[in-house]
This record gives C-alpha cells, structure tokens and sequence, in this order.
C-alpha cells in the first residue's frame, strides 16, 4: 500500500474537488457535505474525466409516474455521455456490476501524525499546524 | 507502508491524458462551431439585414427556437467544453484545438454549424443572408486561421435557387469540404424543389452533408412530439431513413449520378435493414418508379456514406462488426460531435476487435475518398 498527500485539507472545503496524479492513476477527489470520496477519474465507458462531472442525486421510480429524488450529491455523471456512478462505492447505477470506478480511502490527517513515523523523509513541506487529505493505493 | 506527495497535476481541462497509440491518421466528419452571440454574424451582413434580424429576429418553421427543448446538458455539450474565460462550446478555437485537434492528433475536422444559420427560416431573404453570413464567419473565424477546421457550405436549403447561388459563391475556396443541410427539412430530402443543391454539389464535387436535426416544421417523430429527450434522440434515425428513401426513389441519384451524400449523426445501423426492405419493395413496384433503373440498395452502397456517431452499442461487439460488414467498411466515417455531450472519442469509440486496416479505413481513408480536403 502507498499513501498519497494529494491536498492540504483547507484546499478540499465541503464542495470542492480536486484531480490528482498519484501513483501512476488519475483519481478525483470529492469533498460531499463534509465527507471525502476519491475515485478513478477515468469514466470506464468511453473515458470522459469524471472530475469535470455534475454531481446529482439518485433518482428512482417504483411505477410510471412517481419519482423519488434521494441522496442529493452523491451520484457523480460524466460529462460526456451521462454515466452515473455512486461516490461510496463507485459502482454505475445502470450497470452496477460490470460498470464502476475504483474506489480508494481518502482520509483527513493532522500534520503532526504525518510528520512521525517512518516516513517523515518523503515529506515535502507538510506542517505540524495544518491538516492534509491523503489516499491511498495499491 | 510508504508516503509521498501529489507534486504533478493531472490535466485540469479534460484534455486527453496519455499518448496517441501507434498513430493513425483521424479525419473528423462532424464537429460544431459556435457563435459566442448572434452579433458575431453582424460583420458578415449587409446594414439592412442585420438591422431586419436585429428587429423583428428569426421566424422559424417551428415558431420556435431551433432546439424547442433542452438537452441532457447546458446547450447539449460536454460540461468540460466551457471555455475558461467565458463563450460557448465550439467558439473558442484555442480550446478546439488544446482539448480535440492537438489532443488526438486530428488531421482534418469536418465543421458543420447549427442554430441561427437560415435553417427553416421562413423569410427567404433573411434565411439566405444568414447562411452566407455563417458561411464567411466559419472561414474567417475558423478555417482561416486553422486549416485543419474545414468549413461546411450551409445553404438556405428549402429555396433552392438561392442554395445553389450560395454553392457558387463558395465552392471555389479550399476552406470548404461539404454542403450543408438537416435532414428535417421542409419536405423529404429528394424532393425536386432541393434539386439545385445536388447540381451544384455534384458540379464542384462536394458531398451533401445530411445532419439530424432541421426547423423545418415537423415534429422528432413521425407520428408528433414525444415525451422524452431519449425518444428525440431515436427520433433522428427515422428522419435519416426518411431521408435517404427520398434521394433514391425520387431518382436523383439516377440523376445526379456523381452525386455524395454524406448521412450525418443518425447512427448506422438502420441502414441494412432500410436496404433490404426497399429491395424488397422495389422487387414488387418497380412499375411505379420506372425512373429507377437498378435495386435501391445498389444506389445506396454508391451514393451514401454514413458517420460513425452516435453508434450503436450493442453488447457483443461482433454485432456491430456485421452491421457494418454489412453496410460495407469503406461506407463508414468517424465523426466526433465534439463539443458535444455524446462525444465519441476516436481512439475509443469503436471496439478493440476491429481489425487495424479497418479501423484505418474508418478514420481517415473513406474521408479523403468523400471530403475536398486539399
């Protein structure tokens, strides 16, 4: 496993987003209502950057007629061709199973945890006062 | 467990990330200008028609916008193809270029402009100063600049004196690769009144581009409005289909006999089926259009190409394989839509099993066979 400083915290406020390179992978970073998603930025349909997507809400219907708007936020489209995807668990909403983006733990770290431990050499300019965003991959 | 850091960016703009793939050579048949605002035509009209739309404005056979209903996404467009410092998808050339022509290495794009350009505008006169105003703004605005961006010949198509005039005046500037028209049209696309239009085509060897769409006073479907954006979008095979009925059994391949039309946005794989069952029908009534003088299909395999976007997707890619096998390979054009929503991405749009001469075939070789582009 490698972990990733991809963003101090104040850069990723409730709303924001950012996309980063790490580790070989393109990965959107998501800031919902205060919660951190990072996912695959690459749409697995025809390849559209997810970080330039509309994020939106499930909507689900039990008969013609009748909807139901949930979840608002939670749902990030393509900005190409629209494919939706579930920020929590990257899986599509048409095709669950075999259409989804990878999901990678995001996490909220203070600085001075980032600053002990075997690491601390990698570290570029992190600070004992701020907090990072940090993922990780494979 | 090891740490570092995030120095490198990716690409903020959406622009394609990694490298074009062993390079083959990408001719794009279908790509959307756009005016930031109508007052970006202003240049390129006379006072007194300027004045005239300034004043009373378009008056379309829909009585409507060009477009009655909004799309799936803000003016139909990929949300990436916002230019950062204001304007629409499609008027900013830097971004043409930065996110599509230099992104995928794009040898020649086919422009075909949409909206305010005298389509199913009643006012003959306004409708045909409008099509030559978008017709010296797309070569000033694009073409000029950038040779890469083939301008289309948009003719004010339901008067076609003032087509084939406006086919005259341009024709003769390399700028442009293709006549321009919708494919709802006013009446179906054979019918003699657009005959001038394949005359003068046919004379300078320009295809007639067929696009989907059209203010010509009919509904999405054959049988009225429908509900929802999904049956529009279906709706635009039919009116191919329509389309292309028409040129083959009003005769005018049989009298336009060098005649190219290029069948564009309708997706394809209708087309077999249109075929056969025009045969079939042709077979039994030949007696009713003695002016044909062979099987429809066979004008069809001769006269029309079709453009690869909006492909049909079906599961096993082998379906889409015999669909166009069936077409014939040297039928098919890529086309992007760019900046449009249902962009297809030319080095990921068709399946992995198409084999490599074919897939050269549908990206560059037909086009160069089709499209003026020197």
């Amino acid at each position: 496993m490698q972990r990733h400083v991809v963003a101090k915290a104040a850069e990723l406020p409730v709303g924001a987003r950012k996309l980063v390179h790490v580790g070989g992978r393109d990965i959107v970073v998501l800031n919902v209502k205060g919660e951190l998603f990072a996912l695959s930025d690459k749409c697995p349909h025809k390849g559209g950057s997810l970080s330039r997507g509309k994020l939106t809400g499930a909507v689900s219907s039990r008969e013609p007629g009748s909807y139901t708007y949930a979840r608002p936020g939670e749902i990030l489209r393509c900005p190409w061709h629209g494919w939706e995807f579930d920020v929590r668990t990257g899986k599509s909403v048409c095709d669950p199973r075999r259409m989804r983006l990878f999901c990678y733990a995001v996490s909220r770290e203070a600085g001075t945890k980032l600053v002990e431990g075997p690491y601390t050499a990698e570290l570029f300019a992190v600070t004992l006062e701020d907090d990072y965003v940090v993922v990780e991959t494979q | 467990m090891m740490l570092d850091v995030a120095t490198q960016p990716a690409d903020a703009d959406g622009t394609a990330r990694g490298q074009v793939p062993a390079r083959l050579k990408i001719i794009d048949g279908d790509v959307h200008p756009a005016l930031c605002s109508l007052s970006d035509l202003r240049p390129f009209m006379s006072a007194d028609w300027w004045e005239c739309l300034a004043t009373y404005g378009t008056r379309r056979r829909h009585g409507m916008n060009f477009e009655p209903y909004p799309k799936s996404a803000p003016r139909a467009c990929r949300r990436d193809a916002w230019p950062q410092d204001g304007g629409v998808p499609g008027s900013s050339l830097e971004l043409i270029r930065k996110q599509y022509l230099e992104a995928y290495g794009i040898e020649f794009a086919i422009l075909g402009p949409l909206g305010v350009t005298g389509h199913g505008e009643l006012n003959c006169g306004l409708a045909a100063a409008l099509a030559c105003a978008t017709n010296d703004w797309q070569r000033q605005a694009f073409s000029r600049p950038e040779p890469r961006l083939k301008s289309a010949i948009v003719v004010p198509y339901e008067d076609g004196a003032a087509s084939a005039r406006e086919i005259e005046r341009c024709a003769n500037d390399p700028a442009f690769a293709q006549v321009f028209m919708l494919t709802r049209s006013s009446e179906p696309a054979g019918n003699q009144r657009y005959w001038p239009i394949y005359e003068a085509a046919m004379r300078h060897a320009l295809p007639v581009g067929l696009h989907v769409f059209g203010a010509g006073g009919h509904p999405y479907t054959g049988t009225g409005w429908p509900s929802y954006y999904i049956e529009e979008s279906c709706g635009h095979s039919t009116s191919c289909q329509t389309a292309v009925t028409s040129l083959v059994i009003e005769g005018v391949f049989e009298r336009f006999p060098r005649l190219k039309v290029v069948i564009i946005e309708g997706g394809f794989a209708w087309l077999p089926a249109l075929c056969w069952r025009l045969d079939k029908l042709y077979d039994r009534m030949r007696r009713e259009v003695p002016h044909l003088k062979r099987r429809p299909s066979e004008y069809i395999r001769e006269h029309v190409w079709v453009t690869s976007q909006p492909m049909e997707e079906p599961k096993d890619h082998r379906h889409l394989l015999d669909v166009i096998e069936w077409i014939g390979w040297d039928r098919l054009l890529f086309a992007s839509d760019y900046p449009h929503w249902d962009f297809d991405d030319p080095l990921r749009a068709f399946p992995a099993s198409v084999p490599r001469e074919r897939y050269r075939q549908i990206l560059s070789t037909n086009a160069r066979a089709v499209y003026r582009l020197n």
